[in-house]
């Protein structure tokens, strides 16, 4: 028997929770006796940051799905203008956001003409 | 949104909760979250999962990048081993997450199990803003506030993925991409707001370089690596400024 007789509730489990949620469990079970301050702590939470940035860097970068149809100059213009609005609205999470979709759907929407 | 928190005195549990659960709403997330899952219910939709079984992805992956990888792989005939690796490769970085979150939230009479719940609701939404509210938070309270914090970034979640799905056919292509672009975009404000430390920032430059680097380079693991060599940077740089104080 294959996984693929299985249904796909089991299929959802076996090749999306487990393997994602086997790093959560591994985290629940290095970070005990860890030390909050500790030096290990802060190379750690540096490890983290480091690969959250390369996450939104391939996510803008190498695209999938819907947004590989909206060109890369776009996407990176709409991220620049994003992070424009978000300084000049005094660090404004909400304004870079709202700014940079309003960019990105407006250039979709044109260069789909 | 902007300024330092609020320090609230939580007398009960429950009040954490509830205090964490309107916290979630006061950050860019549910909105974000709100339009991500938007965008992932009409791919489900589209690959031909049910809407059932999309709700179900979002409460035990909880994690919109892995979710669009097995929505789309699967949808798309991928065989399930290569599946189950896309998905684990992406989801390396909850690993150090989690280590970095969870020595926050204990106390002496804390127990593994207590942060279980903790460990599973972590992802860089509900991870972002519980680095930059708990120092806040009076350190008995924080698993319930983390807990308040996690149902209010997953509820929207949830009402968005089943929405999406019944919207799917709805959905003008660029649109949907436009939606799909809120992560990308909202993580990369969230986690610049909250680097404001040279070791946060010297990670972030670094991971955002070195990360499509490797990509391209098509190097096995290249988000494990990237966090390793950039966040071990970043921690001799802000070590030797330490140092030289």
């Amino acid at each position: 028997m294959t996984l693929g007789d299985l249904g796909p509730y089991l299929v959802l489990i076996l090749v999306g929770f487990l393997p994602n949620e086997i790093w959560r469990m591994l985290g629940l079970v290095l970070a005990h006796g860890l030390d909050e301050g500790s030096e290990l702590l802060i190379w750690v939470r540096a490890v983290a940051t480091a690969i959250l940035a390369a996450v939104v860097a391939q996510l803008v970068l190498f695209s999938s799905g819907a947004l590989a149809t909206i060109p890369l100059p776009m996407r990176l213009l709409a991220v620049g203008v994003g992070f424009l609005a978000y300084f000049l609205a005094r660090r404004s999470v909400f304004a870079g956001v709202v700014v940079g979709e309003a960019v990105l759907i407006i250039g979709a929407w044109l260069t789909a003409e | 949104m902007s300024g330092s928190p609020p320090k609230p005195d939580y007398p009960s549990n429950t009040a954490a909760f509830l205090g964490g659960y309107a916290a979630a709403w006061r950050s860019v997330f549910p909105y974000t979250l709100f339009g991500m899952y938007i965008g992932i219910g009409a791919l489900a939709h589209d690959l031909g999962f049910s809407a059932d079984w999309m709700v179900l992805s979002t409460l035990l992956v909880w994690a919109g990048p892995a979710q669009v990888i097995l929505i789309s792989t699967l949808g798309g005939g991928a065989s399930h081993v290569d599946v189950a690796i896309a998905v684990s490769l992406s989801g390396v970085r909850l690993l150090p997450m989690v280590v970095a979150l969870l020595p926050l939230l204990r106390t002496e009479t804390t127990r593994t199990r207590h942060l279980a719940l903790i460990a599973h609701l972590t992802a860089i939404s509900m991870w972002v803003e519980s680095l930059r509210l708990l120092p806040a938070i009076p350190r008995e309270r924080r698993i319930a506030f983390c807990h308040g914090l996690g149902a209010g970034l997953m509820t929207p979640a949830v009402i968005a993925s089943v929405l999406g799905f019944y919207l799917a056919a709805k959905l003008p292509v660029f649109l949907a991409g436009a939606l799909l672009f809120l992560t990308p975009l909202s993580f990369a404000l969230s986690i610049a707001r909250n680097s404001q430390s040279l070791i946060d920032r010297a990670a972030l430059v670094l991971g955002g370089t070195i990360g499509p680097v490797l990509a391209m380079a098509k190097v096995g693991l290249d988000l494990m690596w990237t966090g390793v060599v950039a966040g071990t940077i970043a921690y001799l740089i802000d070590r030797w400024r330490r140092a030289a104080r």
